[in-house]
């Protein structure tokens, strides 16, 4: 063995020798630089067009597209609010359904998991990554919507009708199964694998040392978690909620099969409603002139609010590499 | 260098069968538009192809962007469900004829009902679309329905969430038929609902009336049938509930006066004829009256007149309703109103 691979590496250096090997960095260097100002021009053409698409909209509602509630054709005459709530409360309640879950699932894999069992767990939690969304709204709207409707949202419409707050919030007018908490649910489906998986392997990255010591005071397996991991991994983990964040903000197919599509404000997550890229989705197609450019100007805010979104996900990120 | 040699054979290889095939689409006729005319579009433009050797290339991306494509001049025609407006069609200088037909029936999932199985009038499908009739056993159906025992639901509104042609000839119809319809809310392509839920397009609709239970929404009857669905029978004019079929929606066709719009974007709903469906409307065609390029507007109109002579059968086959040969005439007569640079009819 050894003599073979001392023969490979002579004869790997012999035919690799150049007069001048460092003649191709340059070359190298230049379309690297080009790759990457590709995308930087990319996304600066994306932001460009959609203020310059949505400006009509912009200029015409001013901060009265922000608030407005209005989505009138006929008049043209629009306002963001509900898309605008809708994709912040859906992705609210992705959030809180999919963290604790993914973080269950992460700390399940890495610390409590027998060895034979973390495998088929891994796998099965990252092909749930690579289900393509439009399988997620399938399945949604035809497994999951109507046993949500008929064994959660008539149940609990019964039982909170008339509560003070709770009657408001959970209260379905038309118990289709369509809405925005079905939205949620759906998009914590979604992003759980996302989440669970980078968790997990950050937990993995952290030093057996730690840990071992740890343990080796006395402490549970509850305070292991919570006092060592935990804060170790800690801001690294926000960084991929903040990925997954990113997702439910952004997710359009799914949650225009589940949301119900209605351009109505309304205090219970229970009734239907519509985000912004479900919006774009239902009415891109059919669009002309003002109605247009009030979609343009809605998935300009979108933009918006997933860059905020990533670039504080960046600085977390960014700070955990401090330590 | 030879590994540059072998590339560029490489790219050779892949992109000349590629130039071959663009070559091969220039003589294409061109066309974009509405989604519910593409299936009996397509099925015309194969056995068209088969008979002339002509191709149509449709894409059916829907009303608003086959008016947006023609007035952009990159197809040889649109096509759109809803008609467009007389003064628009001056000011762009474009014609418009319809092509085919079709109607909208209420589709239904509610337990206990056949598949023909409730009668609704229109003033009721207006109120159960304001929200003002919330639940099945209303006694305002309870009357229409003797003899069928009705759930003591609420009603589950299904609407289209994208704009749509069926979306204005359904609230055509209830403006029609609805006071407070036409005042609150309006015909359009997208209107403001005021209760329910929407689905993405006529799939997107039928799929969510057959997921949800005791739910109602509207779909053009090809779906309805297609999909197994269980529809309502609505009151006509006349006062009678016929049954949704060809003859029923060529009755409302035949009794109409085409040529009282401009473009005969005339409405088919709540036509007089005793036998006649309620709901039912055209699609249409949008060309140029003087076309850039009049050799192509040619081989789209000798398509649309092949497809007039041959078509009834295919379009009967997949549940679309052939225009009744009266107006067939009157769209024929009306081509030879789009000329060439010379002024002299094209077709």
């Amino acid at each position: 063995m050894v003599a073979i691979s001392e023969q490979t590496y002579k004869n790997a250096t012999a035919v690799t020798r150049r007069d001048n090997p460092f003649r191709f960095d340059p070359l190298f260097a230049a379309l690297s630089k080009a790759a990457a100002i590709t995308v930087l021009v990319l996304l600066a053409g994306i932001m460009i067009s959609m203020v310059y698409g949505g400006w009509d909209a912009f200029a015409k509602f001013g901060t009265g597209f922000l608030t407005g509630t209005q989505w009138d054709t006929m008049n043209d005459n629009y306002g963001g609010l509900p898309a605008i709530v809708g994709t912040l409360s859906t992705a609210l309640i992705a959030m809180i359904i999919g963290v604790p879950l993914s973080m269950g699932t992460a700390i399940y894999l890495t610390q409590l998991a027998p060895g034979w069992f973390k495998g088929p767990v891994g796998t099965a939690v990252e092909l749930l990554a690579a289900v393509p969304s439009i399988i997620y709204g399938m399945w949604g709207l035809f497994v999951f919507v109507p046993l949500f409707a008929a064994y959660f949202q008539v149940p609990v419409s019964q039982v909170v009708e008339g509560m003070p707050i709770l009657g408001t919030i959970l209260y379905a007018r038309s118990p289709s199964g369509l809405g925005i908490l079905s939205a949620g649910v759906i998009l914590a489906f979604m992003i759980v694998p996302f989440i669970a998986s980078l968790t997990r392997d950050m937990l993995d990255q952290i030093p057996t040392v730690l840990r071992e010591s740890a343990y080796g005071i006395g402490c549970t397996t509850w305070e292991v978690v919570r006092h060592v991991l935990l804060p170790q991994a800690g801001v690294s983990i926000i960084g991929a909620i903040m990925l997954g964040l990113g997702r439910a903000l952004g997710e359009t197919m799914a949650v225009t099969f589940v949301i119900g599509n209605a351009n109505r404000l309304s205090a219970s997550i229970m009734d239907p409603g519509s985000t912004i890229a479900s919006r774009i989705a239902s009415e891109f197609n059919e669009a002309l002139g003002m109605q247009m450019n009030a979609l343009i100007a809605l998935g300009c805010i979108l933009f918006f609010v997933t860059f905020v979104v990533l670039v504080i996900a960046r600085i977390l990120v960014s700070r955990v590499k401090q330590y | 260098m030879r590994k540059f040699a072998i590339a560029a054979a490489f790219a050779a290889m892949t992109l000349a069968p590629l130039a071959s095939t663009i070559t091969a689409q220039a003589s294409d006729i061109t066309g974009a538009g509405a989604t519910f005319p593409f299936p009996i579009y397509a099925k015309w433009a194969e056995a068209y192809k088969a008979a002339s050797g002509v191709g149509l290339n449709y894409q059916s991306i829907g009303s608003g962007g086959g008016i947006r494509q023609i007035r952009a001049k990159t197809v040889d025609f649109g096509a759109t469900d809803a008609p467009v407006k007389g003064e628009e069609l001056t000011r762009d200088g474009m014609l418009q004829f319809p092509m085919v037909m079709g109607g909208v029936v209420p589709a239904l999932n509610v337990q206990g009902i056949g598949q023909r199985g409730l009668r609704l009038t229109g003033p009721l499908l207006g109120d159960i679309f304001l929200g003002n009739v919330k639940k099945w056993n209303d006694p305002k159906i309870v009357a229409l329905n003797p003899g069928v025992t009705l759930p003591d639901a609420t009603i589950n509104v299904v609407y289209r969430s994208d704009g749509s042609g069926t979306t204005f000839v359904w609230t055509e119809y209830l403006s029609m038929v609805s006071d407070e319809w036409k005042t609150k809310i309006g015909t359009n392509t997208s209107v403001q609902w005021p209760v329910g839920v929407g689905g993405r397009g006529n799939e997107g609709v039928s799929g969510t009336v057959r997921q949800i239970d005791n739910s109602i929404g509207y779909v053009e009857y090809a779906y309805a049938k297609q999909n197994n669905l269980s529809y309502a029978l609505v009151q006509n004019k006349a006062g009678n509930f016929p049954v949704p079929d060809d003859s029923s929606f060529q009755a409302a066709a035949a009794a109409a006066d085409w040529s009282s719009a401009p473009g005969f974007g005339i409405s088919l709903n709540n036509q007089p004829a005793a036998q006649a469906w309620p709901i039912v409307s055209a699609t249409f065609i949008l060309m140029y009256a003087k076309p850039a390029d009049p050799a192509k507007s040619t081989a789209a109109l000798k398509f649309f007149d092949w497809a007039f002579t041959n078509g009834d059968k295919l379009a009967l086959d997949l549940e679309y309703v052939p225009m009744p040969a009266p107006v067939k005439a009157q769209v024929r007569a009306y081509w030879k109103g789009i000329t060439d640079t010379a002024g002299k009819p094209i077709f």
